[in-house]
C-alpha cells in the first residue's frame, strides 16, 4: 500500500504546478486553460485518495462531477478564446492589457 | 427510493426555473425571428416572478433536508431566493433598451441569466459540498458567457477571459479546500462536517490549510482586497447590462455560500477565520474607498465601491453572532438593490454608441433629465449611508453588531472608512447638480417608460422602506435565528 | 510494496530497449551518405508548398467544444449501467431525465447549425 501522504504530496505538487502555470505564463492562453485543468485534476487525486482511505464512495462521485464541470468549463474557456482571437487575432497574454486604471 | 422520499417538492421553484429556462431556449429556436427575442424576454421575466411566488408559496418556518442531504429548505433560503428573483427581474427590465442598441437583445442572453439564477438558488439551498460547488459553477459559467455575449466589443471579450481564468482559479482553490475538509471529516454533508469538526484537534495543520483555502477562494469570488484585481476590469469591460446583473444578485448568493460553508460547516473554527476576515474586510473597505476616488470611469468607480461594500458586509459575518449575520443579511439585500439601481441609471442613460460610463458624462444631468438626476441623488445618499435611507440602516446594524461582539476598534475603523467613502458618492451628486453639461452632451435624455418605472420603484424603495425597516430587520433576525436549527 | 511495480518496470525497460535497439541498429548497419538533395524536405517530388505547421480551422474548435461536453456526460452512464438492476425503475427514469436535459442542448446546437461544417 502506498501511504495516503504520498498521494497528497503528489496532488499538492500538481496543484502548485498549475498555480505557477497561471501566474508565470505570459505567452499563450491555451496554456492557461491547461493549467486550470491541472488544478482540477490535482483536486481529483485528493478526493480519490481520501475516498479510498475512508472507504467512502462519496468522494469518487464528487470526482465525476468535477470532471464533467471541468469539461463544461473548458468548453466555455475555449469559446471565449475563439471570440477573443476573432476580435484581436492574438491569444498572447501580454497583449491583453486594454483594461487598466 | 422514490420521489416522495427524496422530497423533490422542496425544490419545486428550482425545478420550475430550470424547466422554464430549457423551454425558453427551445422556444427561441422555433419562434418567428421578428417576435422571438421579445417573447423570450417577457417569458423570462414571467418565469422569475413566478419562481419568487413559488418560493413564497412553499415557505415554512422549519428547515427540511431533501435529496438525501444535498438540499436544505429553510426560511433564510426562502428570503434570499425571493430577493434574488425579484432583483434579477428588475435588472432584466433595465437591460432591454441597452441590449437592443447593441444587438445583444437575444433569447439566449436571458436564458443564460435564468440558468445563472438557478445556480444561485441551488447554492442558496445547498447543504452538501457537492450541491454548493455545482450551484456555484452553474452561476459562474453563465456569467462568463453573459460577458462574452457582447462579442463585437474587444473590452467585453477581454474581461470575460480575465474573469474566466480567475474564476476558475478560485473554484479550484475552493475545491482543494473542500477535498481537505472531506479528508479530515470523512463527509461532504455540511451538518456532519460541523459536528465532526468539534471532535477534531483544532491545532491540526491540514485543518488550518483547509480554512485558508476556503477563505481565499471566497475572497476571490467576493472580490475583496487583496483578491480584488479582477473586479474593476470586469465591471468596466463587461456590457453594462451584464455588469448590472453580476454586480447585484450574485452578492446575495455569496452571502448564502458564506453562511452555509463558513458559518454552517466550519462554524467550529470561527476563531480561525475571524482573524482572516478582519484583515480582508478592513483592507477592502479602506483600499476600495480610497482608489474609487481616483477613478474617472463610472463603472470602474462602482466596482471599487463594490469592493468596499463587500468588505463592509464581511464585518457583520466576522462578528460571529446572530446579530451580525442578520445585519449582514440586511446589508447584502439592500446593497444588491442599490447596486442594481445604480447600474440601472447608467443603462437608462446609455444610448447607441455612447456607453455613458465617464464621470464627465454625468455633468449637468439635472438639466438634461431632472427625474433621473433625482433618483441618482437618492441612490448615492443611500450608497454612502446618509440617514434617511435604507443604506444608513444597513450600515448602522452592521456597526451595531461589531460593537456587540466587543470589536470596538474594528467598528471605529469601519465608521472612519465609510466617511472617506462618502466623498466620491457626493462628488457624483455635485457633478449632476452643480456642474454644467459638457459641450455636445447637453441634449435632454429620454428613457423608456418601463425601465423608468422599474427604476423609480427600485430607488424610491430605498427611502419608502423606512417606516417598515424595523419589520425588515425583524424578518432578518427571525430567519437567522432559525438557521442551523 | 514496490515489488508490485516490478512488471511495470520490466515493461518499461523492454519497451525502451526495443526502441533503442531498432534505432541504433539502423544507425550502425545502414550506409550513411547524406547529400543536400537527400536532406531537403520532400513532398511528392516537388519542393514543399507551405509550412507544415499550419493553423487549425476555427470550425474544428467548435466541433471540439461540442464534443468535450457530450463526451464527458457519458461518464455518468457507466456507473449507472452497472447498478441499474439495484436502483430499479426510479434510477432508470432519473437517468432518462438527465439525458432529456442533454437532448435539449443537442436540439439547440443542431438547430443553430453548429453541426454543419460548411
Amino acid at each position: 500500500m502506498i501511504p495516503l501522504s504520498q498521494y497528497l504530496i503528489l496532488a499538492a505538487l500538481i496543484f502548485a504546478i498549475g498555480v505557477v502555470g497561471i501566474f508565470l505564463n505570459r505567452k499563450n492562453l491555451i496554456i492557461l486553460l491547461m493549467s486550470i485543468e491541472l488544478l482540477l485534476l490535482a483536486v481529483n487525486i485528493n478526493f480519490v485518495a481520501f475516498s479510498h482511505y475512508l472507504s467512502d464512495t462519496a468522494g469518487q462521485i464528487f470526482v465525476f462531477f468535477i470532471l464533467t464541470v471541468a469539461a463544461a468549463e473548458a468548453a466555455i474557456g475555449l469559446a471565449i478564446l475563439i471570440v477573443l482571437f476573432r476580435s484581436r487575432s492574438t491569444i498572447n497574454v501580454e497583449e491583453l492589457d486594454s483594461l487598466k486604471g | 427510493m422514490n420521489l416522495v422520499s427524496l422530497k423533490t417538492a422542496m425544490a419545486l421553484p428550482e425545478i420550475f426555473l430550470a424547466a422554464m429556462a430549457s423551454l425558453i431556449l427551445i422556444l427561441g429556436l422555433f419562434l418567428k425571428e421578428s417576435s422571438r427575442d421579445k417573447a423570450c424576454y417577457w417569458l423570462s421575466l414571467f418565469t422569475l416572478v413566478a419562481t419568487a411566488l413559488l418560493v413564497l408559496n412553499g415557505f415554512s418556518s422549519n428547515s427540511v433536508i431533501a435529496f438525501n442531504g444535498l438540499f436544505i429548505s429553510d426560511p433564510m433560503g426562502a428570503l434570499l431566493k425571493i430577493a434574488v428573483c425579484l432583483i434579477s427581474t428588475t435588472v432584466f427590465t433595465y437591460t432591454r433598451q441597452y441590449n437592443q442598441d447593441r444587438d445583444i437583445f437575444k433569447s439566449e442572453y436571458y436564458v443564460l441569466g435564468l440558468f445563472s439564477v438557478t445556480g444561485m438558488m441551488v447554492m442558496i439551498s445547498a447543504s452538501h459540498l457537492l450541491s454548493l460547488y455545482l450551484g456555484l459553477e452553474l452561476m459562474s459559467l453563465c456569467l462568463y458567457a453573459m460577458i462574452a455575449f457582447y462579442r463585437d466589443d474587444k473590452l467585453a471579450v477581454e474581461s470575460a477571459m480575465k474573469y474566466f481564468v480567475l474564476g476558475a482559479l478560485a473554484s479550484s482553490i475552493l475545491l482543494y479546500g473542500m477535498s481537505l475538509i472531506y479528508g479530515l471529516t470523512g463527509s461532504l454533508e455540511l451538518s456532519v462536517i460541523s459536528s465532526t469538526l468539534s471532535t477534531i484537534d483544532q491545532g491540526n495543520l491540514a485543518l488550518a490549510l483547509a480554512v485558508v483555502f476556503v477563505v481565499v477562494s471566497l475572497a476571490f469570488k467576493l472580490g475583496v482586497v487583496p483578491f480584488h484585481m479582477w473586479v474593476p476590469d470586469v465591471y468596466q469591460g463587461a456590457p453594462t447590462s451584464t455588469t448590472a446583473f453580476m454586480g447585484s444578485v450574485p452578492k446575495i448568493a455569496a452571502f448564502a455560500i458564506i453562511m452555509r460553508l463558513l458559518v454552517g460547516g466550519l462554524g467550529e473554527l470561527h476563531d480561525m477565520w475571524q482573524q482572516m476576515l478582519i484583515i480582508l474586510a478592513i483592507l477592502s473597505v479602506g483600499i476600495g474607498n480610497i482608489i474609487a476616488i481616483a477613478q474617472d470611469n463610472l463603472k470602474r468607480m462602482l466596482a471599487y465601491s463594490t469592493i468596499s461594500h463587500m468588505g463592509f458586509f464581511l464585518f457583520g459575518i466576522l462578528s460571529g453572532a446572530e446579530t451580525g449575520y442578520s445585519a449582514s443579511l440586511l446589508y447584502v439585500i439592500v446593497y444588491a438593490a442599490m447596486s442594481a439601481a445604480s447600474f440601472g441609471v447608467i443603462l437608462c442613460l446609455a444610448s447607441e454608441g455612447n456607453e455613458f460610463d465617464k464621470l464627465s458624462d454625468l455633468a449637468g444631468l439635472s438639466k438634461r433629465n431632472p427625474g433621473l438626476a433625482f433618483l441618482l441623488l437618492v441612490l448615492m445618499l443611500s450608497m454612502s449611508g446618509i440617514p434617511p435611507t435604507a443604506g444608513f440602516f444597513a450600515k448602522l446594524s452592521v456597526i451595531q453588531a461589531l460593537v456587540d461582539a466587543q470589536l470596538l476598534w474594528v467598528a471605529v475603523t469601519a465608521v472612519i472608512l465609510a466617511v472617506i467613502g462618502a466623498f466620491y458618492y457626493l462628488r457624483i451628486i455635485k457633478l449632476a447638480y452643480f456642474d454644467d453639461p459638457v459641450e455636445g452632451h447637453s441634449a435632454p435624455v429620454t428613457v423608456r417608460t418601463d425601465s423608468k418605472a422599474a427604476l423609480t420603484v427600485n430607488v424610491l424603495l430605498m427611502v419608502a422602506i423606512l417606516p417598515w425597516i424595523g419589520s425588515l430587520i425583524d424578518i432578518c433576525n427571525d430567519v437567522i435565528s432559525n438557521f442551523g436549527s | 510494496m514496490l515489488e508490485n511495480y516490478l512488471p511495470i518496470l520490466l515493461f518499461l525497460a523492454v519497451g525502451l530497449g526495443v526502441g533503442a535497439i531498432a534505432i541504433s541498429a539502423g544507425k550502425v548497419l545502414a550506409p550513411n551518405k547524406p547529400s543536400e538533395e537527400k536532406l531537403s524536405p520532400y513532398e511528392c517530388g516537388f519542393e514543399a508548398f507551405e509550412d507544415s505547421r499550419m493553423k487549425f480551422d476555427v470550425r474544428y474548435y467548435l466541433v471540439a467544444i461540442l464534443f468535450i461536453i457530450f463526451d464527458l456526460e457519458i461518464a455518468f452512464l457507466f456507473p449507472w449501467a452497472i447498478v441499474l438492476d439495484e436502483i430499479g425503475v426510479f434510477g432508470f427514469w432519473a437517468m432518462m431525465l438527465f439525458l432529456g436535459v442533454l437532448v435539449v442542448g443537442f436540439i439547440y446546437e443542431w438547430k443553430k447549425g453548429a453541426l454543419e461544417w460548411e
